[in-house]
């Protein structure tokens, strides 16, 4: 592993340092919510998914949803983090329409996870490594909705109660590229792990940035906080604009204030949202209703045992079974999805391990590319990963050439059909039968008798010949056949 | 006919099991001495429709010979106790005209053995008083006064109106929850019986909530036997419910009666408080007598941290109430005040809706739990709590099975006599209770003398966890040998 270099930014006094921590908001996948029976399906009308308990009736008690604890558990171990086998649940409390407990069920001294670590894959074959600081489990809050009333604000509960992992990174960020590589690669885990759709466009995964600077070196300098970012791309500009407002106060002889900003993607600028002074004393206090949480050693362990294999596992497995780069393996690995689509194509190949390595280059710059170019992604492609084995099958077996495939590949894309079937019904198959070809290897010679003299100089304008030869083949002649035919009729 | 509403919880049983009334006879009884009993402002809603519905459906069931354990038995439920389309209010402005749609697990599950309800009984708002004066439905009479006075007296809280209407014969027995000393107080006060169970014996689901740590649901009965009756009924493992104990509940009636020869009875000398009254320690010399003459072992004890149980749960309670009462913000049921905004109409609602004693407490808790003041207060409260907790441990590690103590430091007294200019006053009260709560200790208090005034004065007793059923024969005991106490009606 090379240990990244990162990005510094000028400013007139020199180069400048960021320093970014991240705090994701992680919507657990489960069918109910954290503390109640209540459906956690998005799009429902307004408050059609709040019981009791959402709603915070007088009277009504949280209990803990086990399957949420096991998602956060899973997530820790995906994550290299330590698991706390006690943890406590506290309450939050402020007023917010949204929040009818008049507090947040959270975790704040006592969270289930603990510290871990995530190796993140920059470009150039980079990484560098980002601390996780902790994991914990709160709860998510209902919405207001302005549009259906002149006069008044209405709130919708379905998301009210709905569980969160709150995932808190180490300040280990240096840059945007990092900041945005972090994510994804976050994103890809939870989604490896089934823990989180990650669905950011639904807000099921969101982010909160904090962003200082200094010059290198330096102790660390006052941070703001960007709150709920929910796109990729809009964290990385958020945090070049951010850098470059810090900078410039700093540089004027101004301070940072601590404050919380938004992203304005329109206008690419924060604004502050509001200071350190305005921030609320949110009165944390462990929640009497709820017993710790505790679990076994065993529980764990079983859960481990369970664990899927994570990108990082995959992609050194790729490497190592099918002789792949580390770059297309990560390419691969990226989305569960390519790397389902990837795998499902080796268990139908004839030969994996003479194909393997074959499969990704075609996944990666046939597939890949023609999805892209469509706007379309791996779950839509209408290249099933059946077709595309035999195509492979049929290169790897000798049937046609790779250039034949690419024609093959293009038809069963847009015509679809069987590919072995098409080869046999279209007469794409490569020929090697050597007395065809030797016909036409001698008529291209005879033609050409001032090229055949000069080869045995210039052996490199072999090529030429067989140039030639794959040409009035149709391509369907063995390229390797060609070769040696020509080699030994021209006597080098 | 006698008076129906005299009898014990028990021997109306055994009246409808023999058919010698029916249960809509016993209710209307009832539903008529409520009617007269007005004046006591015991009762803040009457539910006659539905508690004759109710005596009519167990009457049915007494003739197919279905009997459950309570049968036909007319009850009072205190008004925090949520009931199915029955109004709800905790005794809260800020609950307006509020009708849950869901029953409390407690009270379903007297429901599901048979009991009738009468209505929903006064009390303090949210629970929060020792006198019942805090009620937006205003306070309740004692139906005990002074010999020879008109002046009426309050009949402690927070369960006053629970107390009352059994000690008025208003109801055979009455739902309560005690937080601090509110079943037992009020049961000393009207010279009923009231037992807070171990805090995990009854479900906290569907009540509102004051202080989630400290609350639990008990009954007031006129006997303990009648108490041992309802306590069955009302306990259980509710998984709606996680710091309710799964532990199997015991026929508690089976331990009145039951020999308490060698028990070990501890006296705390710390609960011999500077200027109680002489009439206070002399009662509790004549149950320590009781009990010895029962077979029992006295033997002083020392709870060492006690001076501090009565400060440190006037920071727990109040931390843990200021975040309980945030949901009542006027956005999604009950009273809402507008206001320009969202900040103006919480400060308008609740400075409407909420009573002067529970926005001091809202105060309070709020203070103690700030940044830069938790440390002070709440975190060192919860050190003393667990202080007091290992006091009683270290007790009953030495053989002890129960404390006998004063349930309070005096009688009645008269309505706005206390509490006026220093809420401390009032927070006193609850000076001999306020431990077992902290320590999730069950506690029991029965009637066991008469001050010089003629007022009822109760003892305490206070078991190991999980072990009502001594406290149970404990305090049979008592009663057997102190007799039992009746109102003049004045009303």
């Amino acid at each position: 592993m090379s240990t990244a270099t990162h990005k510094l930014l000028k400013g007139a006094t020199g180069d400048w340092e960021m320093v970014i921590g991240m705090e994701i908001h992680a919507q657990v996948t489960s069918n109910s919510k954290l503390f109640s029976g209540a459906s956690t399906a998005f799009g429902g009308e307004p408050n059609s998914h709040v019981s009791l308990v959402d709603a915070a009736m007088p009277g009504m008690l949280p209990v803990i949803n086990e399957e949420c604890v096991r998602q956060a558990v899973r997530t820790g171990l995906g994550l290299n983090a330590k698991i706390n086998l006690r943890s406590v649940f506290d309450r939050k409390n402020y007023f917010y329409p949204d929040l009818p407990q008049g507090y947040q069920i959270s975790q704040y001294k006592s969270p289930v996870v603990g510290e871990g670590e995530v190796v993140v894959e920059l470009d150039g074959g980079r990484s560098v490594s980002i601390g996780i600081e902790r994991l914990h489990l709160e709860q998510d809050a209902g919405k207001l909705l302005h549009d259906r009333s002149p006069t008044m604000t209405n709130v919708d509960l379905n998301r009210s109660g709905v569980a969160l992992m709150e995932i808190v990174s180490k300040p280990d960020i240096r840059d945007a590229e990092q900041a945005k590589a972090y994510v994804t690669k976050l994103r890809s885990i939870l989604r490896y792990l089934g823990t989180c759709d990650g669905d950011m466009e639904k807000g099921s995964l969101r982010a909160d940035v904090n962003v200082s600077v200094r010059k290198p070196g330096a102790p660390l300098g006052t941070r703001c906080e960007i709150k709920n970012m929910n796109s990729i791309n809009f964290i990385g500009q958020a945090i070049e604009y951010e850098a470059r407002r810090q900078i410039e106060i700093l540089e004027d002889g101004g301070a940072i204030d601590q404050e919380t900003r938004l992203y304005d993607p329109s206008k690419g600028e924060t604004r502050s949202m509001r200071s350190k002074e305005e921030a609320h004393d949110y009165r944390y206090f462990p929640d009497p209703d709820l017993l710790p949480l505790e679990f076994t050693q065993a529980f764990v362990d079983e859960l481990k045992a369970k664990l899927p294999e994570l990108p990082d596992q995959k992609k050194a497995r790729f490497v190592a079974d099918f002789g792949l780069s580390a770059y297309d393996a990560s390419v691969l690995v990226a989305e569960r999805e390519s790397a389902v689509f990837y795998e499902t194509v080796l268990d139908r190949l004839a030969n994996r391990a003479r194909d393997g390595k074959m499969a990704a280059n075609w996944v990666i710059n046939e597939l890949f590319g023609r999805l892209n170019k469509e706007g379309r992604d791996i779950t839509g492609s209408p290249v099933t990963s059946g077709q595309l084995a035999a195509i492979i099958d049929l290169i790897g077996e000798g049937t046609i050439s790779g250039k034949i495939a690419k024609d093959l590949f293009e038809i069963v894309w847009q015509e679809g059909g069987d590919p072995r079937a098409l080869v046999e019904s279209r007469g794409m198959k490569q020929v090697t039968d050597l007395s065809a070809i030797e016909k036409v290897v001698d008529d291209i010679i005879a033609a050409n008798p001032d090229k055949a003299a000069q080869v045995k100089d210039k052996p490199q304008s072999l090529g030429w010949f067989v140039g030639q030869v794959m040409k009035s083949s149709g391509g369907k002649a063995n390229p390797q056949a060609v070769n040696e035919l020509l080699k030994s009729k021209l006597g080098i | 006919m006698t008076d129906l509403t005299s009898l014990t919880l028990a021997e109306a049983r055994k009246g409808l099991a023999d058919k010698t009334f029916t249960s809509l006879e016993l209710t209307d009884a009832h539903l008529s001495a409520i009617e007269k009993a007005r004046v006591l402002n015991a009762f803040v809603l009457e539910t006659p429709e539905q508690a004759r519905s109710m005596a009519r459906e167990a009457d049915a069931r007494i003739a197919r010979g279905e009997v459950g354990p309570l049968a036909g038995i007319p009850l009072g439920i205190k008004d925090l106790f949520a009931t199915k389309g029955v109004r709800t209010t905790a005794c809260s402005k800020i609950l307006g005209n509020f009708v849950p749609t869901y029953e409390s697990t407690v009270t379903s599950q007297l429901w599901r053995d048979g009991a009738v309800m009468l209505g929903k009984l006064n009390n303090d708002e949210f629970a929060m008083g020792s006198a019942n004066e805090t009620s937006c439905f205003g306070p309740v009479g004692n139906p005990w006064r002074r010999e020879g006075s008109n002046t009426t007296l309050v009949p402690g809280g927070s369960s006053g109106g629970s107390a009352s209407a059994v000690a008025a014969l208003l109801c055979m027995g009455a739902t309560a929850t005690d937080t601090g000393g509110s079943i037992r107080q009020p049961a000393a006060f009207t010279a009923t019986v009231g037992i807070k169970p171990t805090y995990g014996r009854c479900s906290r689901w569907g009540i509102v909530a004051f202080a989630s740590s400290l609350d639990q649901a008990g009954p007031i009965a006129r006997t303990t036997r009648d108490a041992a009756m309802l306590l069955r009924s009302m306990a259980g493992h509710d998984p709606k419910d996680t710091t309710s104990v799964d532990i199997a509940v015991p026929d508690y009636e089976a331990a009145i009666g039951k020999s308490v020869k060698g028990m070990k009875i501890g006296i705390p000398k710390e609960y011999r408080l500077d200027g109680m009254p002489a009439e206070i320690e002399k009662l509790w010399e004549a149950g320590a007598a009781w009990l010895k003459a029962a077979g029992a072992e006295l033997v002083e004890v020392s709870l060492p941290h006690t001076k501090y149980a009565l400060p440190a749960y006037y920071i727990v309670a109040p931390a843990e109430a200021s975040s309980n009462l945030a949901r009542y913000d006027g956005v999604r049921y009950g009273l809402r005040e507008p206001g320009r905004n969202i900040i103006e109409q919480y400060e308008n609602t609740r400075a409407e809706g909420f009573g002067a004693e529970v926005r001091r407490r809202v105060m309070i808790g709020t203070y103690v739990l700030s940044a830069g003041y938790y440390d002070a207060y709440y975190l060192r409260a919860q050190k003393v709590r667990t202080l007091i907790k290992k006091d009683f441990e270290d007790c009953f590690a030495k053989g002890v099975n129960a404390i006998l103590t004063p349930a309070t430091p005096s009688a009645a007294f008269g309505i706005g006599e206390k509490g006026g200019a220093d809420p401390v006053e009032m927070y006193l009260n609850d000076i001999f209770t306020v431990t077992v709560n902290m320590a999730g200790l069950p506690g029991i208090a029965v009637p066991s003398g008469k001050d010089a005034q003629g007022l009822p004065l109760g003892l305490q007793l206070i078991g190991r966890p999980f072990e009502e059923e001594t406290l149970f024969s404990l305090g049979e005991v008592i009663e057997q040998a102190a007799g039992r106490f009746t109102p003049a009606r004045w009303w």
